[in-house]
């Protein structure tokens, strides 16, 4: 285990420091050269005075150096200054993460929920009217852009029935817009309707797969019942890939969560990207991709180690 | 291949053998082509992406309407005589525009799920076959590439270089090989024990070689299995760059975009601003869905007989 472990933690490592250089690469090739210079002392600057800054902020050293001072900025949590915004790039990141955060933390959680459930429930009830119809949907939800989804919703609990706002209050904080938690239905019910689809289909196949195993039949043989069978034997094994499933997905989830945040105008961390990118601010846009790729890797490690305790068989390759 | 024949001796005159035919009639390829017939879902996928080609790329030529020229006087005009869709907010007929955004759409799709592909199959089967230190840094890449959340990346590059349809596939093919990358590696690493692979291996066939008549030749199935599930995600990225105004520039229109412009209006119910193109984009993604779940039904019955 603890073999398995160090070995699962290097490559963690190495793949965030993979991710540094590739957006450190980034921040040099894909923003338009001297744009902090520029930001910070004007459109007009001469080209002297845009040396000097360049020279006295380093940008003139080897790249080499400049990658290392990256580095150690990171580790400090310092993630560069913001010029549009004139604040520093972490203060603007967590002052906006708490909502984004229970945004995409409640949307995960009801799609786990309603996915593993559902699946098994298919796989168990294949081929009846409630299997293909779950099917059907689940395969529609799947081909439909979530932003598209948004918009239905939109249209028919928001504008048709009235029932909600369209749109989710400014507030920046988590606890003023919980203040106002009926506007958040609607932003992750939408945002998890990817994730369903994407999970029940995975977990009806893997239910299926699990059913068709001898120890199912020996524990029918052996004349448990029904309950037993699936609760104990078919449940706790085709749950195993979904962690798998879900430390994978979570890119995709960071995607879902601007697209919702833009769709529903949540002022969250996805919002703010696209703000940023619009404004050229690739400081901002940067540190954010960094972020969530650190939060991908992190995820799929806590994901390996679930897997490894649920299921003792891999800590054996 | 030359080499190889040179040093054998030469091949019995070949008359094929009595059992040719039967042979040729089960050949893998023909077996997943009954395979994918059987299953009516998967035909119905095809049917809807025909009708889309035709309708996107052949719809313009008996359709004609005026994409580059706006017309104030006309804007956000009910379906009705003349525009059978209405049209948008700056007096382009809707239905002229779902065809010229479809179009877009699916070049898109088709252009950068072959980039990815081609990356992605070369990249995996290279890594799988030298295997050791180049694969374990080769794979790395991929799992660090694959970490960095996709629209995000894609969002950055799209801003700064992406505006036209060639550089637009470029930016969602380079970033999406990594799947099959990974897969045809899989297959690879199982393929490259096989005995033909030792016996041309023996015969001096070189890397190069064996990853194009044995290994990729062998892991066709999954790869195309891939491609169409591939050109579904890269229309479904599409549409979410043109949806966050990060997508291809005007003239040229996608769908993603068109939505996009519609849901400001949604409120004054102009609803054929919004739901036509976005069922149209919903159908087309599910058409390579179904060929895409279709094929890989029928692949797999291919390789359950062999």
């Amino acid at each position: 285990m603890a073999g398995y472990l160090i070995r699962r933690f290097g490559t963690a490592i190495v793949i965030v420091l993979g991710v540094t250089l590739l957006t450190f690469a980034m921040l040099h090739i894909v923003a338009p050269a001297n744009a902090a210079a520029l930001a910070t002392l004007g459109p007009k600057a001469t080209p002297a005075a845009i040396k000097a800054y360049d020279h006295a902020n380093g940008f003139d050293r080897p790249l080499i150096q400049q990658y290392l001072t990256y580095l150690n900025r990171l580790l400090h949590g310092n993630l560069g200054w913001s010029y549009h915004f004139n604040q520093s790039v972490t203060a603007l990141l967590s002052e906006k993460a708490p909502l984004s955060a229970f945004l995409s933390g409640s949307s995960l959680v009801l799609a786990v929920v309603v996915a593993v459930p559902l699946g098994i429930y298919q796989a168990i009830k294949r081929n009846t009217f409630g299997d293909v119809a779950a099917t059907s949907v689940t395969f529609v939800l799947y081909s439909m852009p979530v932003f598209f989804f948004a918009i239905i919703l939109i249209q028919v609990f928001a504008i048709a029935l009235n029932w909600v706002d369209p749109g989710v209050g400014q507030d920046q904080s988590l606890t003023a817009a919980l203040g106002n938690v009926k506007d958040l239905i609607l932003p992750i019910v939408a945002l998890s309707s990817t994730a369903v689809a994407g999970y029940s289909r995975y977990q009806r196949s893997s239910s299926l797969d699990v059913l068709a195993q001898d120890y199912i039949k020996v524990v029918r043989a052996k004349g448990l019942s029904e309950r037993l069978v699936l609760g104990r034997h078919l449940v706790r094994n085709a749950c195993l890939p979904m962690i798998t499933l879900v430390g994978i997905s979570l890119p995709a989830l960071i995607g879902g969560n601007l697209l919702i945040e833009f769709a529903f105008n949540i002022n969250g961390l996805g919002l703010l990207f696209v703000n940023g990118l619009q404004v050229d601010d690739y400081n901002i846009v940067l540190a954010y991709t960094l972020l969530g790729a650190i939060f991908t890797v992190a995820g799929n490690l806590i994901a390996d180690i679930l897997l490894s305790i649920a299921d003792p068989r891999i800590r054996l390759v | 291949m030359s080499l190889i024949d040179l040093s054998l001796e030469p091949a019995p005159a070949s008359q094929p053998p009595e059992g040719g035919e039967v042979l040729v009639v089960t050949s893998g390829w023909r077996l997943v082509l009954r395979e994918f017939l059987r299953n009516k879902l998967a035909v119905a996928g095809v049917v809807l992406l025909v009708f889309f080609v035709v309708f996107c790329f052949l719809g313009p030529l008996v359709y004609h309407t005026d994409q580059l020229s706006t017309d104030l006087t006309n804007t956000d005009t009910p379906p009705g005589p003349g525009n059978p869709m209405g049209t948008d907010g700056n007096g382009f007929d809707v239905l002229g525009r779902i065809m010229l955004g479809g179009q877009t759409s699916l070049k898109i799709g088709f252009l950068s799920a072959f980039i990815a592909t081609v990356i992605g199959t070369l990249w995996g089967a290279v890594s799988g076959l030298i295997g050791g230190v180049v694969d374990a840094v080769m794979m790395r890449i991929v799992d660090t590439i694959l970490s960095i959340p996709f629209l995000l990346i894609v969002l950055i590059m799209a801003h700064r270089y992406g505006s036209n349809t060639w550089n637009m596939s470029l930016i969602l093919g380079v970033f999406s090989w990594l799947l099959p990358a990974r897969l045809v590696r899989g297959e690879v690493l199982t393929l490259r024990t096989r005995d033909y692979v030792a016996a041309s291996k023996a015969m001096g066939g070189s890397n190069i070689h064996l990853i194009f008549k044995h290994l990729i030749p062998n892991a066709m199935g999954t790869v195309i299995v891939n491609i169409t599930f591939q050109i579904a995600d890269a229309i479904l990225a599409l549409a979410a760059l043109g949806y966050l105004n990060f997508g291809v520039q005007y003239p040229n229109t996608d769908w993603g975009d068109q939505l996009s412009d519609g849901v400001g209006s949604l409120v004054a119910g102009y609803w054929w601003l919004v739901y036509p193109v976005g069922i149209c984009l919903v159908l087309v993604v599910m058409a390579f869905n179904l060929i895409g779940d279709g094929l890989r039904d029928a692949v797999d019955v291919r390789l359950r007989k062999r």
